[in-house]
């Protein structure tokens, strides 16, 4: 009896070590590179439980070309040096897709190792010259800042009707980006901008930086910081009683920075590429999705992590194989239905950088929450 | 004008948090030579205490006495007998070394455990604006800038002033002739720690709303309070306050009229500036090194 029970037993465990050493074989590895700590921990956590809830609803559903999607998780720290570190770890491991950093300044750096090991890299960052190297294994999961900004100029030219703006912004490499590229759009508006104010990455008292921005007396205020900061400013701004309208892209209205700044985020208008709020049913029942597992509100990267790995999904199903240089080749171009593709969420278009299109935003801060004022059509059925 | 006294105002209000983290680090100084290099973590671990107390229900003024005790046990007494006891028998360095590795590992224990995510604090003081001649003000700066006061003035009266108080300093002066005239020397040490963590607590509550509440919100903080120290004189609890106002009106001032990418460097320049030419700090007592 008892050497039945070991021989059923070593046979179970041979069949259990087998099964895993299969499913291993077959399994689309990917990483999850991002800021899980430092200033980007915000949006780096965000993106992270999209992309895992992401893979969860995709392997329940029976994975991609039958194939199952496994993934591991590792912490930049915000640091760029640690995100190229990082990268470099995952592509030797053999990972077939890299997802992250957030962090424009990350990527940047990170980027070069995945373009040289041919793999796939889908990253949440907004700075504009991130597409512009020539990397054709890099594609975003959001708007670029030179797509979005043009957006908001436009709508502090014509909806706030501002004949000059004062610009508040991070020094670091997604401000900068945004600062550049919001100064153009502006300009091109026949807006001017009055005032440059700088403010540090992790800045706690912005009392001088809004100090300058009130003596700028603009007919507005465009506020482009990571999340901490825009709440930080948002507190200030409300305590020393400015009045102007005060104007954002993405990260000025996202829920943490509602969360975080309470009350004086009320009013605040920006531009998103993406909200839990939109008006559109699979936004919705992704936004309880998410709420159901994390306890807690997506913001517009848990939306990025989501929809990358799905855009990731499409590709390969276009593709045909499960092949990075393949993938990569059927990622440009690009179109995905939502209503064919529901994970995707909205209808989106990759184009030949990288760079992706679709509809996006105006939302309003309004009692702690983001309302649509707006849709804007996407860039290429606007033409 | 009013612009600068805005600054001023505000850099006064910051200022006064770095003097209460500052006076930790003298009080250690003084009383046991530790230099403690997780005081900033020592303020965010209650920071995260009084969240989860409040979590669990309680009202804020409860959820921060129930810290401070807890404090007192783990930041103060536990502090003192796990590592400050142990080490400082083998000199400063390994004190340094232990409480970077501790900050190091506090940091890292709340990142993992809770979460790496700042939390929003409520205010003890409410969100009411005044505007005084073209400046404004918030509740919480008064209020911030009033307790802080309260506390560094406070603790001076109560070591000056108290038999406790002064047994602490005797201590901290001569341990041995204090031991010679029946002081309990461990029990005063004890009681340094203790006001550490209490100070630490009350820091914690101030600090909280504008820092968020965050695994590495200590790490600036504590930078900041050390180099305060070091400025307004390590052997002396005055100094820390003239230090920690010092530091948060000159960074401020520096961030409005020179530029926001030097706001950090302010505080280096003037510790460099009183290591080269006044290294006892500006009300520091000159210390003659016993051979």
């Amino acid at each position: 009896m008892t050497h039945t029970c070991h021989t059923a037993l070593a046979l179970a465990t041979l069949i259990a070590l087998g099964g895993t050493g299969l499913a291993q074989a077959q399994a689309i590895k990917i990483a999850n590179i991002v800021e899980l700590s430092g200033t980007g921990a915000s949006a780096g956590t965000n993106f992270k439980n999209g992309v895992e809830l992401a893979i969860k609803d995709i392997n329940a559903a029976g994975g991609i070309l039958g194939k199952k999607i496994e993934s591991t998780t590792l912490d930049t720290q915000s640091n760029p040096g640690v995100a190229k570190g990082l990268t470099q770890k995952a592509i030797d491991d053999g990972v077939f897709a890299v997802f992250g950093p957030v962090f424009s300044g990350s990527i940047m750096v990170s980027m070069a190792e995945t373009q040289r090991a041919e793999v796939p890299n889908f990253t949440g960052g907004e700075a504009a010259a991130i597409t512009q190297k020539g990397n054709p294994y890099v594609f975003r999961t959001s708007f670029t800042q030179s797509t979005a900004m043009p957006k908001v100029a436009r709508y502090i030219a014509n909806g706030l009707k501002a004949k000059t703006v004062a610009v508040m912004f991070v020094n670091n490499d997604f401000g900068k980006g945004g600062r550049d590229a919001i100064t153009k759009a502006l300009e091109a508006n026949g807006v001017k901008v009055v005032a440059d104010i700088s403010t540090d990455s992790g800045q706690i008292d912005f009392s001088a930086p809004v100090l300058k921005a009130k003596s700028a007396n603009a007919d507005a205020l465009f506020v482009y910081t990571n999340e901490e900061e825009s709440a930080r400013a948002l507190r200030e701004l409300r305590k020393q009683g400015y009045s102007k309208p005060i104007v954002g892209e993405t990260t000025l209205t996202g829920q943490k920075v509602i969360e975080l700044a309470g009350e004086a985020a009320n009013g605040a208008i920006a531009h998103v590429g993406l909200t839990v709020d939109a008006p559109n049913p699979l936004m919705l029942k992704f936004k309880a999705r998410f709420y159901q597992d994390y306890k807690y509100i997506s913001d517009h990267n848990g939306i990025k992590g989501y929809t990358g790995v799905y855009l990731l999904k499409a590709a390969i199903e276009k593709a045909g194989k499960v092949d990075r240089v393949a993938v990569a080749k059927a990622l440009h171009g690009l179109k995905v239905s939502a209503a064919k593709n529901p994970g995707v969420l909205m209808d989106v278009a990759m184009d030949d950088h990288g760079d992706l299109d679709r509809e996006s935003f105006l939302v309003e801060v309004k009692n702690g929450k983001q309302e649509v004022k707006e849709v804007l059509p996407a860039l290429n059925a606007a033409k | 004008m009013t612009d600068f006294f805005q600054l001023l105002f505000s850099g006064v209000a910051t200022g006064s948090i770095y003097a209460l983290a500052a006076l930790g680090f003298t009080l250690l100084w003084q009383a046991s030579g530790t230099i403690n290099f997780a005081q900033g973590e020592f303020v965010m671990l209650p920071a995260f205490a009084m969240l989860g107390f409040s979590a669990a229900g309680l009202p804020l003024p409860i959820a921060f006495l129930v810290t401070c005790v807890l404090a007192v046990v783990v930041l103060g007494w536990g502090f003192k007998r796990g590592i400050a006891d142990p080490l400082l028998r083998h000199g400063l360095m390994p004190i340094v070394v232990a409480t970077i590795g501790l900050s190091i590992a506090m940091r890292n224990g709340v990142r993992a455990g809770y979460s790496a995510e700042a939390h929003p604090f409520p205010s003890l003081f409410g969100d009411a604006l005044f505007h005084i001649a073209g400046i404004t003000i918030t509740a919480g700066d008064v209020g911030t800038l009033v307790v802080a006061l309260a506390l560094v003035l406070g603790t001076q009266a109560f070591l000056s002033k108290t038999v406790t108080g002064r047994a602490m300093q005797a201590v901290a002066q001569n341990t041995e002739s204090a031991t010679v005239l029946g002081i309990n020397v461990p029990r005063m040490v004890f009681y340094t720690f203790a006001v550490n963590a209490l100070l630490a607590c009350a820091a914690a509550l101030l600090v909280t709303p504008t820092y968020l509440a965050k695994f590495d919100m200590g790490e600036g903080l504590g930078n900041k309070a050390f180099f305060a120290a070091i400025i307004g004189g390590f052997n002396n609890s005055r100094g820390a306050l003239l230090g920690g106002v010092i530091v948060g009106v000159a960074e401020n001032l520096a961030a409005a009229y020179v530029s926001p990418a030097y706001k950090d460097a302010v505080a280096l320049v003037l510790f460099m500036a009183v290591i080269l030419f006044k290294p006892e700090g500006l009300m520091g007592k000159k210390e003659m090194r016993k051979v």
